[in-house]
Parts: structure tokens; sequence; C-alpha cells
């Protein structure tokens, strides 16, 4: 839901359901929402609407892609038009109407709810708002899963986030093996489990596993990450750093880590005409890419390699930083840190930039 | 909640040609609803997305002056894909307009100071708009001296020339226009390249602030002039040039450092371009 818990909405009492419920408790869901869950697709599992018939599956610690396309779908129709000159509306954009029933994002990890708050600062601003992003933000209801086993690229507890952290969930749920914990956060929250009949209270045993489950969890993901220095640090002497020709030396830009990282969220806007009927739609672009900042004099500001490649982790862990001043823009979810081809790491990055002396 | 992204419909009211290499026009739009035109206020300095359907839209400078009603001006150089089928449209033809977008030139802080503007080649859009804007009725006596320097290659390259020598008529404005180079010999201005031009002229930093937009090599060649004359980095104002789409601070692609030009600029200090990474 659009509140963070921590402005103020108070954590209602933890509920519990039986896991062999699970499959009763989504098609409840089905018939209230339109509902999305972890699929199993051939080698990765990722969102998908959960039609009849389709298992959801729990047991990735994070999905191939990361859910931003809930809120921030990789193409997006954002106006059609007519281009016969004939008629009165030749050059008029009208707005396409978008189809935003009332949704449930079901067994989103922590993670990547915080992602959706942290983005929120691009997207909803006092002076500009995004009507699409935001009309998203506020059809979706997200029921968080906790994550138990972390994976070995995950570091979130180094990023103000965690395995059990509510943050930007309207509830929280924790797999106990026989029985499944539900911590409400928000109204909406409490409404989704309403409508699912999930009604139980958890007892002070469930309370108490769930705790033991988050301290093994957290305790498995081991030292954290140094961001401590990140603020502090002269903006133009880290980026004039001699680190960035060893960061960048493997990097082919192929822009894997943009696009299945959940806080990436830059944009292209491209007009398509078919028999004088158009469409202006918004892409997913990534900073990777030298037409990102291509002039159409010619000139390119960020043109070597080196320069975008520095421009993604300077925006993560320095630019954002220093303009929002609510942390990184990163929320440990390690999907790039797997995806990358040439083993591009950010956790090094933390190291070298927090580390930085000069 | 209005849609930052959907443009205002305008129809192209005249279209001039600027340059003798006719590659850059000057289009006036008129709003098709007039309710439009009160939203869109605007400052010079300020800038706003072009939008052609079928081919996209582009970040241009405003060049009327507030003080101009009824319509919008933008000089528009023939480059890629939007200026050029921009540069084939005709007068009547229905087009989009959306902003404004950006900051502005400090006129709060102008107010009462003289003013100096620096402007080569076709970078003199806004600057146009700020010097209609200061040299309106209402607002001349609120700015002391107002001393222009602006050079393009040829005599024939010059924008607004009919205004340019109307302002070299006033004896409220100080001009001096420049060539890099004629053949003309009725030509009576100057000769040579800005950054010389100003060094010549020597315009006086006494509670003054510039306003410098050109070419990179002629920014980069006037600054040190500037600083050599005394004006500090924070009294040297800058506008910026970038590849740009949502034009609002959020497609991601306008950043130097921590700020967009196209939401956070595109107007700079000199002062604060300074604490930022030179990659623009």
């Amino acid at each position: 839901m659009y509140v963070n818990p921590a402005d103020g909405i108070p954590r209602m009492a933890k509920r519990a359901f039986k896991k062999a419920a699970l499959i009763d408790v989504l098609n409840r869901l089905k018939e209230r929402y339109r509902l999305y869950a972890p699929v199993r697709q051939n080698d990765m599992t990722n969102y998908q609407e959960l039609a009849s018939g389709d298992q959801a599956d729990f047991s990735a610690s994070n999905t191939r892609l990361s859910p931003k396309s809930f809120m921030h779908p990789q193409s997006l129709c954002m106006f059609a038009f007519g281009t016969d000159k004939g008629s009165d509306q030749a050059g008029i954009l009208r707005e396409v109407e978008k189809d935003l029933p009332r949704s449930v994002v079901f067994g989103i990890r922590p993670c990547d709810s915080k992602a959706f708050q942290l983005v929120d600062v691009n997207f909803n601003t006092p002076e500009y708002q995004d009507p699409w992003w935001i009309r998203r933000r506020q059809s979706t209801t997200l029921v968080g899963m906790a994550c138990n086993s972390p994976c070995s690229t995950c570091f979130c507890t180094s990023v103000g986030s965690g395995p059990f952290s509510p943050d930007g969930l309207d509830v929280l749920l924790t797999d106990l093996g026989d029985d499944v914990v539900a911590e409400v956060m928000t109204a909406w929250g409490s409404e989704v489990l309403d409508h699912a009949d999930i009604r139980g209270r958890a007892t002070d045993a469930m309370t108490e596993k769930a705790t033991a489950l988050q301290q093994e969890a957290e305790r498995s993901l081991g030292s954290l990450l140094p961001t401590e220095s990140l603020r502090e640090k002269n903006l133009n002497a880290l980026f004039n750093a001699p680190f960035w020709d060893d960061v960048q030396f493997a990097c082919i830009n192929c822009g894997v880590c943009t696009f299945v990282c959940p806080t990436c969220w830059c944009f292209d806007v491209q007009d398509e005409v078919r028999n004088q009927q158009g469409v202006r739609v918004r892409n997913w672009d990534a900073c990777m890419y030298p037409l990102f900042t291509h002039h159409g004099s010619g000139h390119n500001p960020r043109h070597q390699k080196l320069q975008r490649v520095r421009q993604r982790f300077m925006h993560k862990l320095k630019y954002f930083v220093d303009k929002y001043d609510r942390g990184v823009a990163c929320v440990g979810c390690g999907r790039c840190v797997q995806q990358c081809p040439v083993n591009i790491d950010i956790r090094q990055l933390f190291r070298l930039m927090n580390d930085f002396k000069g | 909640m209005q849609n930052p992204y959907l443009p205002y419909p305008v129809r192209i009211d005249t279209i001039t040609v600027e340059t003798e290499d006719r590659n850059l026009k000057t289009f006036k739009f008129v709003f098709l609803n007039p309710e439009d035109e009160k939203r869109f206020t605007y400052k010079a300095g300020q800038f706003a997305e072009l939008s052609v359907t079928g081919k996209g839209e582009i970040p241009i400078g405003i060049a009327s002056s507030p003080t101009e009603k009824g319509y919008l001006l933008f000089t528009v150089n023939k480059v890629g894909v939007v200026t050029t089928a921009l540069h084939q449209m005709s007068p009547g033809d229905i087009m989009g307009v959306r902003g404004p977008l950006g900051n502005w030139y400090p006129w709060e802080i102008l107010e009462g100071r003289n003013v100096v503007i620096v402007g080569g080649g076709f970078a003199f859009t806004t600057l146009r708009s700020s010097i209609v804007y200061m040299l309106h009725p209402d607002n001349r006596k609120r700015f002391g001296d107002i001393t222009v320097i602006y050079g393009a290659r040829t005599p024939g390259m010059l924008l607004y020339k009919e205004e340019l020598m109307a302002w070299e008529r006033r004896d409220d404005i100080k001009m001096h226009i420049t060539v890099d180079a004629t053949k003309d010999p009725s030509w009576k201005y100057h000769v040579g390249f800005v950054p010389t031009v100003t060094k010549d002229t020597a315009p006086s930093s006494e509670n003054a602030y510039a306003l410098v937009c050109g070419p990179p090599i002629m920014i980069k060649f006037t600054l040190p002039v500037l600083t050599g004359l005394g004006f500090p980095p924070e009294r040297i104002i800058t506008s910026l040039e970038m590849r740009m789409k949502c034009g609002i601070g959020m497609c991601g692609r306008c950043n130097i450092g921590t700020e967009y030009v196209c939401k956070d600029g595109p107007v700079f200090t000199l002062a604060q371009l300074s604490q930022l990474p030179a990659e623009y």
C-alpha cells in the first residue's frame, strides 16, 4: 500500500493459516482481485497473473525479474493519436485507458517492496506526479513473503531492508512449515486477509518460531557492507577515482543489471505509427547504452563505457544518497550480481566507494 | 491530477526562416484552448517539449518573452527526426507544446543589477526572451545597464536580425554584434570571436551578472575572459543542453551528478557547476 507503516499506521494483530490451505487462500483472492504470484517458468521463477491451473511457487528466494513492471511496465502505452491530416483530431494526443483493477501481488519479497518506496521519490515528487506509477501503486496490495533462506548474493540487511522487513508491505507472511503467520501492516492488508478468510490468530509459539527464523535468516546474511561514509564523500573525488577503470574493464554494456534491478527506473519515450494510427509509448531504457545520452548534434556526454558504468554505480550509491537523503538506491536483492555475464559485483562497489580515500 | 506528459495542442501560426543556411526556423504557436495559455505561465530561460505526433518530442528553449502575450516562439535547428519533421510543417498544422519546463534565469536576483548577455550562434533563443523581457516598458527600470555581446559565423547566421538592428538604435541597451568573418564591405559591426569581443569591449563586472549561452567552444573561451573581468562564479550564469525525454526529472538521462538538467536546470551558475562532475 502507498503508506509506510513507519508513518503512523499501527501494526495490527498477527493472524495465521494452515499452509495446506494456501491454494484456497489464493482461489478466494482470485475472485476479488487480479492476483499475481511467483510461478515457475522452465528454469526461472517470475511473477505472473495466476490463472486457473497455475501453481504459485514460493521456493525461489528471488524471481529472475524484479516485480517493478507492476508499477512501471516494461512498455507502457501513454497516448494514442491519428496522423490523418484531414481529421480535426490530427496532431492531438489522447490518453489511452489503462486497465487497472484492484490487484494483489502475493509473495513479494521485502527487498522488492522496499524498492517501490525508493522509486516513489522519482515518480511522485512535489512538483510532478507520474500518473501511471501512482495509479498502479494505489491499486496494488502487496502481500509479502519473508525470506527464510536468503541467497548467497543477497545483502538486504546492509541497505536498510531485511529478509523479514515489512517496509512497503501491506501484509508480511512468514512460512513456518505447517503454518503461515500473516502480520498485517495496513488497512489494505487487513482487507485482503479478510477476503482470503484468514482470521485465525497466530499463537505465541508461532510468533516465537517466526522470530527464530528471522534471526537465523539475518544471521545467514553475514557481516554488513560498509555504507556509512558514502554520504560524506566528496562527489567529484569519487567521480574521478581511479578504480572506475578497473570496474568497467570487463563490462560489455549489455544492460541486464538495469533490467533486472528493482530500483532502475529509467525510460525512453517513442512514437510508433501504423496505418495512420499512432501511439506514444514509454519503454524501459538503460544508462548502459550510448544512445541514452546521445544529443541530436552528435555530442554525447557519456560516450565512453567507463562513463556509463560509473553513472550507474554513482547514481545508486552517491547521487541518490546525496539528493534524497534516504540511503542508497539499492535493496540488496542481488539480481545484478547473479546475472551479470562478466561478474561485476555491486557489493565490491560499496567497499570501493565507501572506503575510497581521496 | 494533471498529466505532466500530455502536451497542450497548438496551431502553427507563422514560420520564419532565420538563417541563410535555412537550417533555423522560428515557429510561432497559438494555443488551441485559451485556458491552456493561462496555464502555460513561464519565465525567460525556461524550455518546453515540442511534440510532433508520430515523431516524438524535443526540448527547446522558449524564445518568446512572457511579456509577449497570445503566442509562443521557438527557434529550432534542424538536426534530427523531430526537428526535420517540424521544418517540413506548415502554418495551420496542429502540434503540441508541453511545459513550461525547467528553471529560469534568476530574475528576482537580477533586479537592480547590470546584466551582461553573451550569446553565440543559435543559442540565443532564451537570451532573446530575456532581452525582450527586460526591455519591456514595465520592466526596463528594474534593471541597470544591459550589455549584449552576440556573435555568429556570418551576418547571415545571426538570429532575429531585425530586432538586433532595432536594439542597436536604442540608447537603453548596449549592443556588440559580431561575426567570425565577413566579406560584406557594408558590415559595420564587430568582426571576431565572441570571447575576443567580450575581452575588447570589457563590460564592467560591477554589480553585474553575466548570462552566457553558446556552443561549448565559445563557453570554454568566454568563461576565463569573464573571470578576468572580475565576474565571480556565482554571477556567471549559463544554460545547458542535454538529451531529454520526460522533461520533468523522471526518465533519468539528463543528469549531471545529482542534478537533472531538465528539472533542476537548465540554468546553473558557474559556482554550481564547479560542484558537479564535468560530464556535459
